[in-house]
């Protein structure tokens, strides 16, 4: 029975201990040590925290680019693709013009030509009526030496050029 | 490391422990007497007025500690070798007029009336002396101060560390005593309150543990100062559970008084048949702490002085060897057996206290 009747001294001192315990530790123990474990465990979960974010504006930034990257790959195919298309324009362009200038050249040539072949014929006549006019001003001259033979021509040339 | 200094501790402890034993029954003035194995671990687990350090040719060395008596005539102090290691209410101490006997470690105003005797006995053979309040410092309030002032030492050191670290990493001692502090927080304090109040309750249990814990290791070294069984006596474990107690009926909330009183869901024939149930569970809980705590340590203690007494029960030196090597086994689960009673009593009243600031959700 001696075993399991409390003391009071005993309890006195173990509330009074325990008490005294409890403030020093509290106040030089627990709550620095609490205090820099805390501060620690929140210095880690920011840190992580710090790291998730990180990691999702890789993320994003990831995808920006690949964002980009396909805009760029749409201009360029773009670009190209008109690029493409004034070539062709450029070149048919350039067909067209030629083709234009050859016909004007062929054109002016052929007119030059008609021209000059006119002009020639004209020059041609000009100089089939002289040579003509000589020739009957010689034939003239000559035959009318004789009246006969004057007559006689005449009649012929008559006869020969028909009066139409 | 640990496995070697568990090594050295437990030769110590036998050595010495052993000294003790053979040196004891010679301290009693009766040489002729049968070796007692009940009184002399009975002796062992109970508190005393000085700390019996060993005996030296019959003669008692021991440590005297300070005697205050709350008298008739106002507070009396004086040392405890005054008795001259006296315990059958012998020796007469004469302070200022007021006599005191020490028998059987409890101080009694000295009995004039018989002669030479000083000590009455009523009819049912209990002493009949009249007692003064007794606010001795005992062995083992003397061991209580001692465990104080090492956890003083350990956890103001293990603070002063943290300043020394850059990032508030353990550095020396903390890497030793932090993992201790951050089981209580996430084994503990965590799961059984609750995120949003365990920082209320951190300091109470965080010195909770390590006041049992290091007052149940003192009490398994064998040799001064440590030894005394505080944690195994009765007072100790009631004052701890009647903190707890306190506290949990302090800071109870509505809930946890509706679910003793009139617990919700059930019918009413069933709620008045649970409230007195639940209403003893109210000191039935504190009370099985108190118990827990005292039974386990001084069952060990019990166990080890019962091991080594075989040796003088069987008087003979050839049973040494067995009788030693269950000592020693049954020393090796106590080291393990006082750090979990530490931990359950800890638990059971973070538990207790969680339990009663429960919000509960309907």
């Amino acid at each position: 029975m001696d075993l399991v009747t409390p003391d009071i001294g005993l309890i006195f001192w173990t509330t009074v201990s325990f008490g005294i315990l409890y403030f020093i530790l509290a106040k030089f123990a627990w709550k620095p040590i609490l205090g820099a474990v805390n501060e620690r465990e929140q210095s880690i979960k920011d840190a992580l925290s710090a790291a998730e974010k990180a990691k999702d504006e890789m993320e994003n930034l990831k995808s920006d680019n690949e964002k980009i990257l396909n805009e760029a790959k749409l201009q360029r195919e773009l670009l190209l693709k008109e690029a493409r298309e004034i070539k062709s324009k450029i070149i048919s362009d350039a067909e067209n013009e030629a083709t234009e200038k050859a016909n004007k050249l062929i054109e002016s040539a052929k007119t030059a030509i008609e021209n000059e072949k006119s002009a020639a014929m004209k020059e041609l006549k000009h100089t089939v009526v002289d040579l003509s006019l000589n020739i009957a001003e010689k034939l003239l001259s000559k035959e009318l030496e004789n009246k006969e033979k004057q007559l006689e021509n005449i009649q012929e040339i008559l006869d020969k050029t028909k009066l139409n | 490391m640990l496995l070697r200094f568990s090594g050295i501790f437990t030769l110590i402890f036998f050595t010495l422990f052993s000294a003790n034993i053979f040196a004891n029954p010679a301290g009693n003035s009766d040489d002729n007497k049968e070796f007692d194995v009940n009184e002399m671990i009975m002796h062992h687990i109970k508190d005393a007025h000085e700390f019996h350090i060993m005996d030296i040719d019959g003669h008692a060395v021991s440590f005297p500690l300070p005697i205050i008596l709350w008298t008739d005539n106002g507070l009396v102090t004086f040392l405890s070798s005054k008795f001259n290691h006296d315990d059958s209410g012998k020796v007469v101490v004469d302070i200022n007029g007021q006599f005191f006997v020490k028998y059987h470690e409890k101080i009694f105003y000295a009995d004039n009336a018989n002669g030479d005797k000083y000590i009455s006995y009523d009819e049912t053979g209990n002493v009949a002396n009249k007692k003064p309040l007794d606010l001795s410092i005992t062995k083992m309030v003397f061991s209580m101060f001692l465990s104080m002032l090492l956890l003083v030492l350990i956890f103001v050191a293990t603070a002063k560390t943290y300043s020394k670290s850059r990032k508030g990493e353990p550095t020396g001692l903390g890497k030793f005593t932090e993992p201790l502090i951050l089981f209580i927080k996430d084994e503990v304090a965590l799961p059984m309150i609750g995120e949003k109040h365990y920082q209320r309750y951190m300091p109470f249990l965080l010195t909770l543990f390590f006041f049992i814990w290091i007052n149940n290791v003192m009490g398994l070294i064998p040799f001064f100062p440590f030894s005394a069984n505080l944690s195994g006596n009765i007072a100790f474990t009631f004052v701890l559970a009647a903190i707890t107690f306190i506290i949990t009926t302090v800071v109870a909330n509505k809930d946890y008084w509706k679910h003793i009183f009139w617990m919700p869901g059930i019918p009413v024939p069933m709620k008045l048949f649970l409230a007195p149930i639940e209403f003893l569970g109210i000191f039935i809980k504190p009370i099985s702490l108190m118990i827990r705590l005292f039974a386990n340590i001084s069952a060990g203690h019990i166990i080890i002085l019962s091991l080594i007494s075989l040796i003088f029960i069987f008087k003979s030196i050839w049973l040494a060897p067995a009788s030693l090597f269950f000592s020693v086994f049954i020393s090796l689960i106590e080291v393990l057996v006082v750090a979990i009673q530490a931990y359950i009593f800890t638990m059971l009243s973070a538990l207790y206290i969680g339990s009663a600031i429960e919000e509960h959700e309907h």
